[in-house]
């Protein structure tokens, strides 16, 4: 017997997903998180599913696991100190940034001055230069180099990164570097831009490849320890972690591009969606994810997830690969004022996070929150099913009254106008990923998880046009989900800058046929059998002169039957449906990348009992609410009592262990065989 | 004549109550709007200016010309007043002439497009948006000629025309227009993309009358612009002392022909209880070169409010609201109000010296507002030529300076004052131009000291590889960045350029037709931000750290009354003395430094610079008294035409 596991690692708990790789047969476990040292959870869940499911851990092969430990590295500042070393000129690469500013004009007059994510004391020059097409200008001074390293082993930098100017057409200089610094400073990992990022712009190359260091160490060490307890634990399985970009990569691969599963996370929890979403037989989606202090939102089209050529994390966004989620600064937590000036309601970015929380969390938090506004609605109930927590509806509506006075409304309708801005918020998210992008959200379903979106989802399918909506069972699990059923994945990429009339159909073929070998050798080492491995070719493509870079993706066959043409045709397709204009200007290659990917995972979903349209056996309690401008009674079921084929009618609330759906009403939510609930619009 | 509107469907908007909620909604949707159209333009434009730095700006307006969101104000009334024609559903205007929309765009390479929105035959909104094109004609490359005296020698400057009718294209007119420019496909794809903006923006205000319904829509905006409106009125009677005048003037160094400085006067004051009033009169008479600006006074009205209001809203979505409790009065014929036909192209410096005169009004009589000066310029750098192949290649860069010191806190160093700009990637030069960027790096000690300092000023080594000719355009490099209460000035900039031979000339901080051979480094230094409160209350370890970053030096420290002990530690007791021996020789602690009178620091000017010091300006009074007389005599025609 063989079989498979997903590890997912939130804040709270692990969850875990064990798959017999024969049957498609699932067992699920939770376990508390051990935020310490996540490794233990982990182990601690591993034992917890093989014993309730009673297996042997040997018999797990591969282990698929997401993990926000990068993450939260950078969002808490708990990374190394990097030292840097530049191309001499350029030491103040971070210091200047982009020189950019964020706000309106005048927005300097307020805007706190960030600093370096490696410190500009610990950024060294390297003598030498190549030019932007990689030749050799000024051979790099070794003996003043490594004067200037002892300077930095003396400050007691913890990692290395080397981002020399125009390494991306040539990164030799700084691998001898590296070989250097290797010498002098033998326990200091380095990480090398030409090899983390080989792309144009020194900016965004060296802030990748210094993020990439700052979290390397973090990284490096929760792995060896995941890797000590499997072994203590006999375990002997393949480690896998997501990747940001939803691929799966090797504990190898992490170790030395960290930066790559920056978003492990977020894309296991929209590689989730997405699996659950094909169950029912949903392949067009917009994914929310709302949480206490931010919501995530995503778009699929025909089963594949957007990506986006960069990672943005707090205020560091870097040039690396994620599925393309975007993420809004509002959640369950944020908090809403009223400015005196304006007398406008505002909410968020704010957020009173897990301490103290909202109000009525009876933690000591006093300003109005979104969940205090659910709370007063009655959209929350007070005593959640399965819930430790009792809420403190006083206190609640005592923090929106505040709201209330400010805006001059009555209690009810200042609490659903905080609903009405937040959801407004992360519309307009989602209006990032779908309308901004040439799509129309009238074309996808709309999923949510997390632990506040299936109360909100239902608003925003309204709000958007987006049918049905759609509530996983067990949200908690679905990040699990996501992790168990990727796919292993692998790229190849290069960058040439070249336009159409520099190269021919044989030239890029040449440079895509040696990718694809290389990502071939990736996926071998991985121990997937050749038989399994499937390619696609992907391209970065632009008018000669143009600042943008759209992606057009093809199978050999494609290439191979039109060449060029076929590129040049397709990119066009793209300009005009982003655009509304195509040009009549020469095309331009910048990066060739071919993506080498296992076979799918086969899994069975669980399957509930049948039972008729009527839900009633699942009603818990009635409930108060106000909803269209007026009071309204709501039931209250119970989604663990529900059965495949139910009906519910809104007004209504379905609680779990981990979330609340709220289902408006003229809206009904169709049980499905898996336990999803399909929310559409009653009339309609 | 005014423009005339051809709505065929006469019925008004009907005045809707509408609730804060649906209010709020509303703002959020027109501001994603705003953000989609740069979206647009920077993926599709070509001009290195807008694609990698973002010189452009988006504006929704009201059908009554008022601004509802963007970033420089309306234009529309200017444009409806001087526009002698229809505007009709279907029309998509561009024009580059300053002189024809009231100065809504203020030199011939910014091009504004701009469409009028129709819903069932009812005006409901207009969208514009302008970028600067990397080339227009003209007799320089770049079209910003220092010493043009006219604006027909700026390249070709298109007056208000149909640019679509009908929503078809005028081929032949964009083809004149294009046939102009030395980079005729740049511009062809910044036009494209500008129109796609604007079509955007439209798209996306019809959908939201689709939503919200047009009535709703229309009392929204209307209850946006209100809302700013009371809220400004309330700042403006709290922050501004009734009829007590607060005067400031500040300099633009030189005109690019030898004459200067120019000085901008301002005199603001609020008048009853509901007016603020900025009156320029003591500004100079226009320029006799291209430095002249024409100030649109809607714009600086917005300028006005944003300064006010960003701090205390932050979120605010800005608007045109409160417009009627400003009022701008600039006399004609001065260098901010300059008479057809006078050179406009480098009118940068002005526009960017207006925000420190703002600065230096506001900031008298309120601590929240006083940041020191540093807002001097976006300094421009040109180069172009012919490389090996023959292909004609041409580049325009916005340089970057210090950020002011500031009630917040240090000025981040190399920063762009303007929103949205970014620098473009010395990667991106060398790959497209044959440059090769031997130095960026901020200037240690340019900073302004201060309690917060200054930001520093850049250095950008340019190494030609080809030989060329380059244009620059800066200034401060004969006043000082000023610094406040208590801070010293930033440096000065300064231009100079290393040749093969190893031999260095210093350039004019305005200048056309610099040529350069193969191996010549250009040293374009920009200006430091000026320093904000007392540099003695500094932390000590806090300049010791920038000591060791490199941003301030040993020497640098002192003027914070820091010395540093050679492993770059605090020596406590050195510092301690060195302080106190500094403050009993500082005569004041000043509201405004400015490192010397204007006499001073043209006596002074040679020897520190390298530069002679600009001639007094002279002035063209009889012309200028004519062309009044001709605007006036116009003015009266068209008054009695009505």
């Amino acid at each position: 017997m063989s079989y498979r596991l997903g590890v997912d690692v939130g804040g709270t708990f692990t969850d875990l997903l064990l798959i017999d790789e024969s049957s498609g047969e699932t067992y699920r476990a939770k376990v508390p998180s051990t935020p310490e040292d996540s490794s233990i959870g982990v182990l601690n869940g591993i034992e917890k599913v093989c014993g309730d499911a009673n297996v042997n851990p040997g018999e797990i092969t591969h282990v698929m696991h997401g993990t926000t430990v990068a993450t939260n590295t950078i969002l808490e500042g708990k990374g190394a100190r990097v030292g840097l070393v530049t191309t001499e000129g350029h030491r103040q690469v971070l210091q200047i940034a982009r020189s950019f500013v964020p706000g309106i004009l005048a927005g300097w007059i307020i805007w706190p001055k960030p600093e370096p994510l490696a410190p500009l004391e610990a950024t060294i020059e390297a003598i030498e230069r190549r030019d932007a097409r990689g030749g050799l200008v000024k051979a790099l001074e070794e003996d003043d180099l490594r004067v200037k390293l002892e300077g930095l082993k003396k400050r007691g930098i913890q990692a290395l990164t080397v981002s020399l100017m125009n390494a991306y057409a040539n990164g030799e200089t700084e691998s001898r570097i590296r070989e250097i610094a290797e010498e002098i400073m033998p326990d200091v990992p380095v990480s090398i831009s030409s090899e983390v990022l080989p792309e144009m712009y020194e900016y965004e190359r060296a802030i990748t490849t210094v993020a990439n260091s700052y979290v390397a160490p973090v990284v490096r060490e929760y792995l060896a320890n995941l890797a000590n307890e499997m072994k203590k634990r006999k375990v002997d399985a393949h480690l896998h972690i997501l990747r940001s970009d939803g691929g799966l990569s090797s504990v190898e691969a992490s170790r030395n591009s960290p930066v790559n599963v920056l978003m492990s996370g977020p894309a296991g929890g929209v590689a989730g969606a997405l699996w659950i979403a094909k169950q029912s037989g949903f392949e067009d989606l917009l994914t929310l994810d709302m949480g206490g202090t931010s919501t995530d939102v995503a778009l699929i089209q025909g089963g594949v997830p957007r990506k986006r050529r960069e990672t943005t994390i707090g205020d560091i966004t870097v040039r690396a690969s994620s599925l393309d989620v975007r993420t809004v600064g509002a959640g369950g937590g944020s908090i809403a004022h009223v400015p005196e000036l304006t007398k406008a309601l505002r909410v968020g970015p704010e957020s009173a996070g897990a301490n103290p929380g909202p109000a009525s969390y009876g933690r000591g938090g006093d300003r109005p929150t979104v969940t205090d506004a659910n709370v007063v609605l009655g959209y929350l109930p007070p005593q959640l099913i399965g819930g430790e927590m009792q809420l403190d509806v006083a206190a609640a509506r005592t923090a929106v009254q505040t709201i209330a006075d400010g805006l001059g409304l009555d209690l009810m309708t200042a609490a659903a106008g905080m609903i009405d801005i937040v959801n407004e918020n992360i519309f307009g998210a989602l209006r990032l990923v779908s309308v901004q992008q040439g799509f129309d959200p009238r074309d996808f379903a709309l999923i949510a998880f997390g632990g506040a979106g299936p109360l909100h989802a239902n608003a925003l399918g309204k709000l958007m046009g987006a049918w049905p909506v759609i509530i996983p069972p067990s949200p908690g699990v679905l990040c699990a989900y996501g992790d168990a059923t990727t796919r292993v994945t692998d790229e190849a990429s290069r960058s040439v800058v070249r336009q159409f009339s520099e190269i021919t159909q044989e030239s890029v073929g040449e440079i895509l046929k040696e990718l694809e070998e290389r990502a071939h050798t990736e996926l071998d080492a991985e121990g997937v059998p050749r038989t399994e491995q499937s390619v696609i070719y992907e391209v970065d493509l632009r008018y000669h002169g143009q600042g943008l870079q759209l992606p057009v993706t093809f199978s050999s066959e494609e290439f191979e039957k039109e060449g060029l043409d076929f590129l040049r045709r397709k990119f066009d397709d793209m300009h005009t449906q982003l655009f509304t204009f195509a040009l009549d200007a020469e095309h331009e290659i910048v990066t060739l990348r071919a993506v080498v990917q296992g076979a799918e995972t086969f899994v069975a979903a669980g399957k509930l009992p049948e039972g008729g349209e009527d839900p009633s056996e699942a009603v818990v309690a009635t409930a108060q609410v106000y909803m269209d401008n007026r009071e309204q009674e709501a039931k209250i079921y119970d989604r663990s009592k529900l059965k495949s084929g139910n009906r519910i009618v809104g007004p209504a609330i379905v609680t779990e262990m981990d979330s609340t759906t709220l289902i408006l009403s003229d809206h009904a939510g169709d049980v499905d065989q898996f336990g999803t609930i399909v929310i559409r619009p009653i009339s309609a | 004549m005014p423009a005339k509107i051809i709505q065929p469907n006469s019925v008004p908007f009907k005045k809707v109550d509408i609730d804060p909620i649906t209010l709020d909604i509303i703002e959020s949707a027109l501001r994603s709007a705003r953000y989609e159209m740069d979206a647009v333009l920077y993926r599709t434009a070509m001009s290195p200016g807008i694609r990698e730095q973002h010189d452009e700006f988006p504006m929704i307006a009201s059908p009554n010309g008022k601004m509802v969101v963007g970033q420089f104000g309306s234009f529309i009334h200017g444009f409806n007043r001087d526009y002698d024609g229809t505007i009709e559903e279907g029309d998509l205007f561009l024009t580059s002439d300053p002189y024809s929309c009231a100065g809504a765009i203020s030199h011939a390479p910014d091009w504004l497009v701009m469409r009028p929105v129709f819903l069932d035959g009812r005006l409901i909104a207009y969208a514009a948006m302008f970028g600067h094109m990397t080339d227009v004609g003209g007799k320089v490359p770049g079209s910003l000629p220092t010493d043009a005296a006219q604006i027909y020698e700026e390249g070709v400057v298109i007056p208000i025309i149909k640019i679509y009718k009908d929503d078809v294209l005028q081929d032949d007119v964009l083809k004149v227009i294009l046939h102009q420019c030395r980079k005729p496909q740049w511009n062809h794809s910044d036009f494209n993309a500008l129109v796609a903006a604007v079509r955007l923006a439209e798209k996306r205000l019809l959908e939201l009358c689709g939503r919200f319904g047009v009535d709703t829509v229309q009392s929204a905006m209307d209850e946006l612009l209100e809302r700013n409106r009371r809220a400004m009125l309330h700042l403006i009677q709290t922050t501004i002392g009734k009829d007590e005048r607060v005067y400031f003037e500040d300099y633009v160094d030189d005109d690019g022909k030898g004459m200067g400085p120019y000085t901008l006067a301002c005199t603001m004051w609020r008048e009853g209880d509901d007016l603020l009033v900025f009156d320029f009169e003591g500004t100079d008479p226009q320029s006799d070169s291209s430095i002249n600006m024409l100030l649109n006074e809607e714009m600086f009205k917005m300028f006005v409010g944003v300064y006010l209001i960003n701090i205390f809203d932050p979120q605010i979505m800005f608007n045109d609201g409160f417009y009627d409790h400003v009022d701008v009065r600039i006399p004609p014929g001065t260098i901010l109000k300059p008479l057809k036909p006078a050179a406009l192209s480098s009118r940068t410096h002005m526009l960017a010296r207006i925000f420190d005169v703002l600065g230096g009004l506001l900031g008298q009589r309120n601590p929240d507002y006083m940041v020191a000066a540093g807002f001097s310029d976006s300094p421009h750098f040109m180069y172009s030529g012919y490389d090996k192949e023959g292909e004609w290649y041409q580049l325009y860069q916005i340089g970057f300076g210090g950020i002011p010191g500031r009630p917040v806190g240090d000025g981040p160093d190399g920063h762009s004052l303007w929103p949205s700009f970014t620098n473009v990637p010395n990667e991106f030069l060398e790959a497209y131009f044959p440059l090769r960027i031997d130095i960026y790096e901020s200037i240690a000690d340019s900073g302004g000291p201060g309690l917060h300092r200054g930001g520093n000023g850049i250095t950008i080594g340019y190494r030609a590889l080809e030989p060329g000719e380059m244009s620059l355009h800066d200034d401060r490099w004969l006043t000082y960045p000023w610094g406040v209460v208590g801070g010293l000035p930033g440096r000065r900039s300064r231009k100079e350029i290393v040749r093969v031979d190893g031999s260095t000339e210093i350039l004019q901080p305005k200048c056309d037709h610099v040529k350069v051979d193969a191996g010549d480094l250009l040293l374009f230094h920009t200006w430091g931000g000026g320093g904000w409160g007392d540099p003695f209350e500094r932390d000590p370890a806090l300049v010791a750290l920038e000591v060791d970053r490199g941003l301030v030096t040993m020497e640098g420290a002192k003027r914070y009354g820091v010395v540093l002990n050679d492993d770059l530690t605090v020596d406590e007791d050195a510092t301690t003395a060195l302080r106190d021996k500094m403050r009993s020789e500082r005569s004041e602690v000043k509201l405004i430094d400015r490192g010397g009178e204007i006499e001073e620091l043209r006596a002074r000017c040679k020897e520190e610079t390298g530069l002679e010091p600009p001639q007094k300006p002279v002035f063209r009074e009889h012309i200028i008294k004519a062309l009044r007389e001709r605007d006036a005599r116009a003015r009266r025609a068209g008054a009695a035409a009505e």
